[in-house]
């Protein structure tokens, strides 16, 4: 059981004045916060504004946005639009597999990496393209793709 | 970088405001006749490392002393400038030099210091940075040299690579915000709706709806509470003209919206835009404030007694949201799903009340319609498809990017005299033009003129404004199955002809791209698309299958040759199989150890043969042998 004190929550509640009309953009928010929106928060969400957590649960599944799982510290979104599909986008996930072991909606046991595949990134003139944490890198190969991963976790464990 | 300017203007009269644009145009005028570099922050470029750049002139000019040396025209004219998206990603970071107007290509932080000294401060051009046309194949000295922009032909793209996208003085210099002026200087209601009308402007999100009749209808529609939307919700893959406008112009987009609630009598506006596009929200919600600021949005614009709100509501990753029922109820927080129509939004919107729901770039061209007159607008495009439009042009072309042509414009003029025709060689066999409710269209139809109904008598769509070019070494099933793939994820699941008919026709896509797909196949993908196309509640179903049918139009042949066991393009690897080279293979086992599924065998001194029943084509073993031995045929 986590306990979690909701002051967070109630932070980014109290900034959309408890709206219900506000529960996408109060989800978006949730999930930047905990990088998912966990099952608590959503009976809390639910109970500030007066929407069951039927409702919510049913929002929350709909957005591709949302995940009801934690998603990693590093979230890696391949673009497969028109454009980074017909420039071979699906060898980028392949590479990443090989690199970090996931699949499109996986995440590294240790919640470093998660992986997904998105529909378009509007980067369409620099497919294959990727984003990581709102960085864009375009014409992508496994091999580049692989070298971002390497510096990535290298950055990770000079950190720590 | 507009920093607010002190005891700046709060605009309190139409006339006020256009005195102050007035002053502005006169100081853009000094600015570009002095020294200043401007950098491309589109997009494109930013992933190719243009922030840096940019960030890179500001250190070497500091540190030469540049920014006393050269003469300010105000308080904020900073000699290093962000440009909004120039169109031209492909050869981003793109960097324009004034007063000379000399352009660099692929510019990086190492070439910065040299173009500081030699192009800023003496005006010479350095040749190996200039961009080589791949029309003239020649070297351009200037942006508007260059055949990629000289054969577009620009309306709302206005001041390429010298607009300054995050300044709203800079947009008023261009004479925006002069047709809100002019319109809150007594211009009645009906003749603003009547103006757009006799423009003849059509939705631009792609249905190509005429906006007049949309702005009439809410006029018309009685309640004292009205909407105006903007549907910024660009899901489809493979465009992203909405997100270039809303980052290089917002304030275009914003102007048009103002002038819409002026006209149908509404007081709130929300602009929805995908979460996906986080500069594009930040870039709108900085227009937002800017334009508070100067008293141009909020409780008595101008001083009249207009009032209008309007406030910026973020997507989560729907493509239905695009459809407009299902965007509004996405704006009320709920599920994004879309409901019958009629009533239209125009009755019957945002909270039941009458909405104004266009796409980012109608309103776009609206201040321009007002400010420069229905004749004017009326020059570019055809009769039923006056004006221009921004299309994303991507695939395996020299030149990709942003364009804007006027319609009537063919493809083979797109294809070859803008973008300079196909980088590795091949021959485009044809175009995919409208996203995934579009068409994929063969190379006899490239001289087709681009309007709303020469594309809708072949079977296609405007749409908003995507066009891949598509190889001959692409598979056209493939293509038809990829677009299906991602209709059926996206389909909301309310109706059963989507839900279940897009499920259905994406497995036996998925039976010719693997080999499997029988004569009766065919038939039943026919058959199945025309039902998708019909039953569906909203246009996300019923466009959903004209990938499939517009292949099934145009490269029949392909699908026959998969159910004849063959790929023509060689694309689907399911007709391939991997073999060993028994001369090659020196029996090593690395390949059998690797393979996931057990289909490689054989013994110490002969060499190894896959098993094809069990191969299932990952290509793994290919990456492993170390004596090139196994080769993928077919």
């Amino acid at each position: 059981m986590i306990t979690r004190t909701y002051s967070k929550v109630e932070e980014i509640l109290k900034k959309y004045e408890y709206k219900k009309e506000m529960l996408i953009k109060i989800l978006l928010e949730v999930q930047k916060e905990y990088r998912h929106i966990p099952r608590d928060v959503v009976n809390y969400i639910g109970t500030a504004l007066g929407i069951p957590p039927a409702k919510i649960y049913g929002v929350a599944t709909f957005y591709a946005q949302f995940s009801l799982k934690p998603k990693g510290e590093y979230t890696i979104l391949i673009c497969d639009g028109t454009a980074c599909h017909m420039e071979g986008s699906m060898s980028l996930v392949k590479a990443i597999e090989e690199e970090i072991g996931i699949k499109p909606g996986e995440v590294t046991p240790d919640l470093k990496f998660s992986l997904d595949k998105v529909g378009c990134l509007g980067a369409c003139a620099l497919a294959p393209a990727m984003v990581i944490n709102d960085e864009v890198y375009g014409k992508l190969t496994g091999e580049k793709v692989k070298e971002i991963l390497r510096k990535l976790k290298e950055r990770k464990e000079e950190e720590q | 970088m507009s920093t607010v300017i002190a005891n700046e203007p709060v605009l309190k009269s139409p006339q006020e405001l256009f005195d102050f644009i007035e002053k502005l145009k006169e100081k853009r005028e000094r600015k570009l006749q002095k020294p200043c570099v401007y950098v491309c922050v589109g997009t494109g470029c930013t992933a190719s490392g243009s922030r840096k750049v940019y960030a890179k002139f500001v250190e070497v000019i500091k540190a030469k002393g540049l920014d006393i040396k050269i003469e300010k025209i105000d308080d904020d004219d900073e000699p290093v400038k962000k440009t909004g998206c120039c169109g031209l990603c492909s050869l981003g970071p793109l960097v324009k030099i004034m007063p000379s107007g000399i352009t660099y290509s692929h510019v990086t932080v190492n070439d910065v210091e040299e173009i500081v000294e030699r192009t800023l401060l003496k005006g010479e051009a350095i040749e190996r940075l200039l961009l080589t046309d791949p029309i003239t194949d020649k070297k351009v000295e200037r942006l508007e040299d260059a055949t990629f922009f000289k054969n577009q032909t620009f309306y709302i793209m206005e001041a390429v690579g010298t607009s300054e996208c995050e300044s709203i003085e800079d947009y008023m210099a261009r004479g925006g915000y002069s047709s809100l002026a002019k319109v809150l200087s007594g211009m009645d209601r009906l003749e603003i709706i009547n103006l757009i009308k006799a423009s003849g402007l059509r939705g631009r999100g792609g249905g190509g709806f005429p906006t007049g009749l949309k702005w009439e209808a809410a006029y018309k529609s009685q309640g004292d509470i009205k909407y105006v939307v903007c549907n910024a919700d660009e899901g489809d893959p493979g465009a992203f003209m909405n997100r270039t406008l809303l980052e290089r112009d917002p304030h275009s987009v914003l102007e048009g919206m103002i002038i819409a609630a002026y006209a149908i009598g509404a007081r709130k506006g929300y602009a929805y835009i995908r979460a996906e596009y986080p500069i594009a929200v930040e870039m709108f919600n900085k227009a937002i404030e800017d334009a508070k600021r100067y008293g141009l949005l909020g409780k008595s614009i101008l001083g009249t007694d207009f009032s209008f709100d309007l406030y910026v509501k973020e997507g989560a990753g729907a493509f239905v949201c695009g459809e407009e029922t299902a965007l509004l109820a996405s704006i009320e927080g709920k599920r994004g799903v879309p409901r019958p129509r009629p009533p239209f939004p125009a009755q019957s919107g945002l909270w039941g009340k009458p909405t104004l729901i266009n796409n980012v770039e109608s309103y776009a061209n609206v201040p321009k319609i007002i400010r420069d007159g229905v004749e004017n607008y009326r020059k570019r495009g055809v009769e039923n498809s006056p004006g221009t439009k921004m299309f994303s042009v991507t695939g395996p072309l020299k030149l990709t990017g942003i364009i804007e042509i006027q319609f009537g414009t063919t493809i083979r003029y797109i294809l070859e005299n803008i973008c300079g025709g196909t980088s590795n060689g091949r021959k485009i066999k044809a175009i995919q033009i409208g996203g995934p409710s579009g068409a994929c269209l063969p190379e006899e139809l490239f001289d087709l003129p681009l309007d709303y109904d020469s594309l809708k008598s072949v079977g296609a769509m405007v749409g908003s404004g995507g066009i891949v070019a598509i190889t001959d070494d692409r598979c056209m099933v493939e293509v038809a199955r990829f677009f299906l793939d991602f209709t059926k994820r996206e389909s909301c699941g309310k109706c059963v002809p989507c839900r279940e008919g897009t499920m259905q026709a994406y497995n036996i896509l998925e039976k010719f791209t693997q080999g499997k797909a029988t004569y009766e196949d065919l038939e039943n993908l026919e058959y199945l698309s025309e039902i998708i196309k019909t039953a569906s509640l909203c246009g996300l179903g019923k466009t959903a299958p004209n990938p499939i049918i517009s292949t099934l139009k145009y490269f029949r042949p392909e699908y026959i040759e998969h159910i004849e066991g063959k790929c023509p393009s060689g694309m689907c690897t399911a007709f391939k199989k991997y073999v060993i080279i028994p001369e090659k293979c020196k029996s090593c086992s690395l390949c059998a150890r690797s393979c996931p599924n057990g289909a490689i065998s054989g013994e110490r001194g002969k060499p190894y043969v896959i098993d094809q029943e069990k191969c299932i084509k990952c290509g793994l073993c290919v990456t492993k042998c170390k004596f090139g031995a196994i080769e993928l045929v077919g």
